[in-house]
């Protein structure tokens, strides 16, 4: 019997581009295998390890659904059509549109993403502390991939000397505040994604109320005290830390998981003022920034996706220069002053890092990333 | 014991430049000292006045930090790979 196949676009890349194609057989399984025999890896696309057609592709038959005939037994007729669908279910509210299966098909069409997986970063909240040089590919490599909310934290203004680096600001940037230039810039990417301003800096005053509004928070803070404050509240307020930081031609990134280790468990206090340079003091290679950022932005899609194992318990260590990525273990320590068994900070901190004195509690403002 | 040294970007200002240096102690602490011998100034960076680890510098044997092993007190054995690790800020 000969049917025609409608084939949906994230396929079409197999069959020439064709949206319809011709298939000879008895069953729909048939019509399948030889489509397959056709179109090599066209199995792979549908089938999963098992040889069975896996819950996000439905098949229809004349738009009938094969799982309520007789599944892939179905016997068809000469002109029927069979159309493969990837699983669009849900309401109208969730439901993902043609322009969203086109644009998002490289994740559908992976089993460990799917229309679920694809929906799942669509409804996810990150905050981004920091629009700077991590910050930048974290935000950009989210909103391609269709984080429906990103929330992005900084009040510097854009600077000549960030463009080394900073892949959100462009020349005509330079002056305007930098989460309205990373805005422009990431929904001149992705249309859809919602993002939410936060021209502020972060401080003991503040940061649990904003970091609430998120399911999981990136820290591209480019300074010890807003890091720590990072860290401090993300663990008070239950929230995953995707964590990552430059200088020079190191980097390194973690992810701190509450209940599992914090940055507290690894550097239980910050260093005193000038012992540890800045980006602006010792310089930093810019394409740095992509490589810890790119991996950030990775940690947080394998949070929201539930795929994979996250840097949680490991430190990842990266030296540019000879281009080696080593990882150490970390781990909760019991004696943190954060997560321990017997904290000692149990509110937000705002360290004054310009005077080097002790920490202390009033809310002055420190610089954000 | 022939160790291994790995030093982050900072602390190479101090080496010369050299990322991974080659030093020498039965433990953490021997090794730190012969640190300073061949680099002075280097203990300083790392340790403070009370004999302690600065609480912003981790110290990595091979994969462990060494203050679940036995901190200073970490016996090391040839081949091993020390790294030492000032926390970073930079974004």
């Amino acid at each position: 019997m000969a049917v025609s196949v409608y084939i949906p676009t994230p396929f079409r890349r197999l069959t020439g581009n064709r949206e319809r194609v011709t298939a000879e057989g008895r069953t729909v399984g048939e019509v399948l295998e030889r489509l397959n025999q056709q179109f090599p890896g066209f199995a792979d696309l549908i089938y999963d390890e098992h040889r069975r057609i896996p819950a996000h592709i439905n098949v229809y038959l004349n738009n009938r659904e094969i799982h309520s005939l007789q599944g892939e037994q179905t016997a068809v007729q000469d002109g029927d059509e069979v159309a493969v669908i990837p699983a669009i279910a849900g309401g109208a509210g969730t439901a993902l549109t043609p322009e969203q299966v086109t644009r998002y098909s490289r994740h559908i069409i992976m089993p460990q993403v799917g229309p679920v997986g694809q929906r799942k970063l669509m409804a996810a909240k990150v905050l981004i502390i920091g629009a700077g040089g991590l910050g930048s590919p974290v935000a950009v490599y989210l909103a391609l991939a269709g984080v429906g909310t990103i929330g992005l934290v900084d009040f510097d203004v854009v600077d000549l000397s960030n463009l080394q680096r900073q892949i959100l600001h462009q020349n005509d940037d330079v002056g305007k505040p930098k989460v309205v230039s990373a805005k422009e810039t990431l929904n001149a990417y992705n249309p859809d994604v919602n993002v939410v301003l936060h021209e502020v800096p972060l401080t003991s005053e503040n940061a649990l109320e904003i970091i609430s509004q998120y399911d999981i928070v990136v820290n591209g803070a480019d300074n010890f005290a807003t890091r720590y404050l990072a860290n401090d509240a993300c663990y008070l307020a239950g929230k995953p830390l995707v964590d990552g930081a430059i200088l020079l031609f190191d980097g390194r990134a973690s992810t701190y998981i509450p209940g599992k280790g914090c940055y507290r468990c690894i550097f239980p206090e910050p260093p005193p003022p000038g012992m540890v340079p800045s980006c602006a003091e010792a310089g930093v290679l810019g394409a740095l920034c992509g490589t810890i950022g790119s991996i950030q932005a990775t940690e947080v899609m394998k949070l929201i996706l539930g795929i994979g194992e996250p840097l949680a318990g490991r430190l990842l260590l990266y030296d540019a220069l000879t281009m080696e990525f080593r990882i150490v273990k970390t781990r909760r320590d019991p004696n943190c002053p954060l997560c321990g068994d017997n904290p000692t900070v149990t509110q937000l901190i705002d360290y004054d890092e310009f005077c080097g004195g002790p920490p202390h509690k009033d809310g002055a403002p420190v610089a954000a990333g | 014991m022939a160790v291994e040294v790995r030093v982050t970007a900072v602390l190479q200002r101090l080496t010369n430049g050299a990322k991974t240096v080659q030093a020498e102690g039965h433990t953490v602490e021997e090794l730190l000292r012969d640190l300073d011998r061949r680099y002075p100034g280097f203990l300083q960076q790392v340790q403070g006045e009370d004999g302690q680890l600065h609480r912003f510098v981790n110290i990595y044997l091979n994969d462990e930090d060494i203050r679940y092993i036995q901190k200073l007190a970490t016996p090391l054995k040839d081949g091993d790979v020390v790294s030492i690790l000032p926390a970073l800020a930079g974004g």
